[in-house]
């Protein structure tokens, strides 16, 4: 027992209950459907901005990239523009692989001690593989969102959903028949790879041993949207249209405060949409926020070319040294005595 | 080494990379002999005007801080959060995935968890999240933030100084956070307490005052390039004239001191001297050395900025007064990273140097075309691939020679292809290390960023571990039975890891290898190599 994820997963399960109960038992559905969204969205932009204006503000005094291959040098050794970007054009390149394909993760290797005193490295590319099903699935279900937020739907969204769709989960035999067609794989994903993500937290000695509360929590919080959409989707059945009508009326401004409409959506949507609001809110304070961070790296952002090129450091100031004058004071008379050519004889 | 050091095998035996069950917070840190280095000379501290000078003992309860060190403490951060944004960015976007864990060389070396990389960076995090951010303000350790105690001070001096910012978790991290800023920072912060280490302080205070960090004096600086002098006369019959502080020289040369006091870089520093002589000879290129300039090595760099900086100025204010053309950089890491990206941002623009050319190949060095100092590796691989050295590899045929990318040279400024190009060329037997320690992806030697002292050599071996035990693969494998690096701090400290883990294995640097197969004009049939060993063959024939 770890009380950083019990404290993480007890606070998931009561802000659900919070949400649910708040609606199905006290009403509150225009707090959870209009007030705290609106709120959740504007301290989402809000935070988000303000942070990324709090770190632009500090200057980049150096010219620190972290090289991982050969540098631009002499004519004819072959350099690698990518892990040792030359030009702006370079670096665009890294930053984009580094991105969207999580390139310095795929490096990744797990050191052992074999045979007692030899220390082994192998390939290590799980991490890298469930973070990257984790990250575009989870892209891949918002995107999907904007049939919700969007009227007509767009044909690009309808695309992405029949993708999204296109592979079926159907078993069927003499005993059992459960077919789901229409079965998003993104959800599914998302909901595997924060598994694999939580497990490995929670099992894996070292990194179990690094985690804390806020580790667990935006996990659970994850795991928590995608649980509740696939319960609303393919077990509750929840009414898409009159969801989608509340959403509507949240992105037009105009919020729907009908009765009937509220009614035939659960208390489980209501659940869900919570959820969302929480990330939104809990993101620009956390560690989430590498999403903006990553554009932000000075050992990825910058080229490896400081010989080439000047660097300028906004606060550079005058320090203190110890010049050649004041050294051949000290030294002349041994200087001479030696040999060394001096200023003042 | 010390007496109380535990053999190899023990280290390797005891090392359990489990983490224990108690939480890192809740476990107290316990400052250990053998792991950490001595204090701070208060002499050295307040010769060069830092703060809280005076004495104390890291093993003594009392540190003898400023009343206040709690309030220096938090300014000092938030200074450093403001002008680093590479500092406030790693503060903030850390995810703990743990990719970074297993790559740190101690904590490969000691299974101590608060080696892990991540964890060495959430010692500070921890503060950081306590002082300056709302959610660790409300949430407190739950959210891993804790308030600034004596205790955590002391476990940032013993973890910050169990990092070596090689660099080599930065490389893994997903987002580049680097560990070797973070220590930069916090090592920059305590040095406001007055917490540095001896081996650091008093090199430091050596250079600024005598160019160098061991102190050495003008006239004794020649005196000990003069015995170099006599020992290569020895080996070639040929009596060299180096030139110091000329002003009419093509080339200022500048590299670590350690060559010129120790062996084996002793070794190296003769083969400049070699090398040198060969190109006035043959080329008439003149190269000086410079006695106020007379380090490359910056251990202001594990100090504080501004400290590197200080001692930095010297290398330019000295090309500037001497005239020369552009300057040239011996063999050594963290000097440059230094150079390479720092140098021209602190003190230049070195606009009264000349953009890099080889004079005897016409070749530009582009890549140094604003900073004006070019690589030793670079210049001696552009020699050769003119074919402007004449050599003979098969002085070095009794050596199978191995390349130990030292970090900053690789993560620093990607310098991977033109050693191993020059090492290829002066000698027939090269075999590189398992790919995942070698270039960018190299293993610290254990005892960079001014840890190479003696009290802490089991700290030392241990950081060394996994370096050792790539060279003993090759040196099994293949035969190895010399480890060459283009380092000077490798050159002082590899040679008591491969004595502890690898005794066979001896350590050169490149240019040491150069000028054993270097033929200058003139010379009489060589029959030892620089270190006076008979070149296997060469007595009978002679």
């Amino acid at each position: 027992m770890n009380v950083n994820y019990i404290f993480s997963l007890i606070v998931v399960l009561a802000l659900f209950l919070l949400a649910y109960v708040g609606v199905e038992a006290a009403g509150l559905q225009w707090l959870f459907g209009v007030v705290i969204p609106y709120a959740a969205v504007l301290i989402f932009i809000g935070g988000f901005i303000s942070r990324i204006l709090s770190w632009a503000r500090s200057p980049v005094p150096f010219r620190i990239p972290t090289v991982g291959g050969q540098g631009r040098s002499l004519p004819w050794i072959k350099p690698n523009p990518i892990d040792s970007p030359s030009s702006s054009g370079s670096v665009v390149v890294r930053m984009l692989l580094e991105i969207l394909l999580f390139r310095s993760l795929f490096r990744n290797t797990r050191a052992d001690l074999v045979e007692g005193d030899k220390l082994a490295y192998r390939l290590e590319k799980w991490l890298w593989l469930f973070s990257l099903l984790f990250h575009y699935s989870f892209l891949v279900v918002f995107l999907r969102h904007f049939r919700f937020f969007l009227d007509p739907v767009p044909g690009c969204v309808q695309l992405l959903e029949t993708l999204d769709g296109f592979l079926r989960i159907e078993f069927v035999n003499d005993a059992i028949q459960v077919g789901l067609p229409g079965f998003y794989i993104s959800g599914l994903v998302l909901l595997a790879a924060a598994t694999f993500l939580l497990l490995r937290r929670m099992f894996s000695a070292q990194v179990k041993y690094i985690s804390l509360s806020s580790d667990y929590f935006p996990l659970f919080l994850i795991m928590g949207i995608a649980f509740t959409g696939i319960i609303m989707r393919y077990f509750l059945k929840t009414d898409i249209v009159a969801a989608k009508a509340l959403v509507m009326g949240l992105v037009s401004f105009h919020p729907v405060f009908d009765p009937a409409l509220t009614k035939s959506v659960s208390g489980v949507f209501y659940g869900h949409l919570f959820f969302v609001c929480v990330l939104l809110i809990y993101f620009p304070f956390s560690k989430l926020m590498h999403l903006g961070g990553i554009f932000l790296s000075p050992t990825r952002n910058l080229p490896n070319d400081t010989r080439m090129n000047r660097h300028v450091n906004t606060w550079n100031y005058p320090v203190e040294v110890h010049t050649y004058e004041e050294y051949e004071d000290e030294y002349r008379e041994k200087m001479i005595e030696a040999g060394l050519p001096v200023e003042k004889e | 080494m010390s007496d109380e050091l535990i053999t190899a095998d023990e280290m390797l035996t005891q090392i359990d990379h489990k983490p224990p069950g108690k939480g890192w917070m809740d476990t107290p840190v316990n400052i250990r002999k053998g792991m950490y280095c001595y204090a701070s000379n208060p002499k050295s501290v307040e010769y060069l005007g830092l703060p809280n000078a005076r004495p104390w003992n890291p093993m003594e309860d009392d540190w003898k801080l400023p009343d206040n060190w709690q309030e220096i403490v938090h300014n000092a951060f938030k200074d450093r959060l403001e002008r680093f944004r590479s500092f406030k960015v790693f503060m903030d976007i850390c995810v703990r995935c743990g990719a970074c864990a297993d790559k740190c060389h101690f904590f490969l070396g000691t299974g101590d968890p608060k080696n892990m990389p991540v964890l060495r960076a959430e010692l500070l995090r921890s503060v950081y999240r306590n002082d300056f951010t709302k959610l660790g303000k409300i949430m407190g350790k739950l959210n891993g933030a804790r308030p600034l105690t004596i205790d955590v001070l002391k476990e940032w001096w013993y973890y910050l100084y169990q990092c070596t910012e090689c660099r080599r978790c930065s490389l893994f991290c997903p987002y580049g956070i680097d560990t070797a800023e973070i220590t930069i920072m916090g090592r920059e912060i305590m040095n406001l307490l007055g917490l540095n280490i001896d081996w650091i302080a008093t090199p430091i205070a050596n250079c600024y005052r005598t160019g160098n960090h061991l102190g050495i004096q003008p006239h004794a600086f020649k005196d000990m390039i003069d015995f170099f002098v006599e020992d290569i006369e020895e080996v070639t019959g040929l009596a060299l004239e180096p030139s110091f502080n000329q002003k009419d020289a093509d080339i200022l040369f500048i590299t670590p001191s350690g060559d010129v006091f120790a062996d084996p870089g002793t070794y190296s520093c003769m083969g400049y001297l070699m090398l040198f002589h060969y190109l006035k000879e043959k080329y008439g290129l003149k190269v000086t050395w410079s006695t106020y300039a007379s380090e490359g090595g910056n251990f202001g760099f594990f100090t504080s900025h501004e400290m590197m900086k200080r001692l930095n100025s010297k290398m330019y204010a000295e090309a500037r007064r001497l005239g020369v053309k552009w300057i040239l950089g011996g063999e050594c890491g963290h000097m440059w990273r230094v150079i390479h990206q720092y140098m021209d941002t602190m003190n230049g623009p070195a606009d009264f140097l000349e953009e890099p050319v080889n004079p005897i190949t016409g070749t530009k060095f582009e890549n140094a075309c604003n900073t004006k100092m070019v690589h030793i590796s670079e210049f001696t691989a552009d020699l050769i691939k003119h074919g402007k050295l004449d050599l003979d590899p098969s002085r070095n045929d009794h050596l199978s020679v191995t390349f130990h990318d030292s970090c900053n040279p690789s993560r620093g400024m990607g310098m991977l292809d033109e050693p191993r190009y020059v090492i290829q060329n002066v000698c027939k037997n090269f075999h590189d290390m398992p790919a995942n320690t070698i270039r960018e992806q190299t293993f610290c030697c254990g005892s960079g960023s001014g840890l190479n002292a003696g009290e802490n050599m089991e700290q030392r071996m241990a950081g060394g571990l996994p370096r050792a035990n790539a060279v003993k693969h090759v040196h099994e494998k293949y035969g190895v039975n010399m480890l060459s690096c283009v380092c000077a701090v490798d050159r002082a400290a590899l040679p008591a890891l491969m004595e502890y883990f690898v005794p066979e294995v001896e350590v050169c640097g490149v240019t040491e290898l150069v000028a054993n197969a270097l033929i200058l004009p003139g010379e009489k049939e060589r029959e030892t190599d620089l270190r006076m060993e008979p070149l296997p063959g060469r007595e009978e024939e002679s």
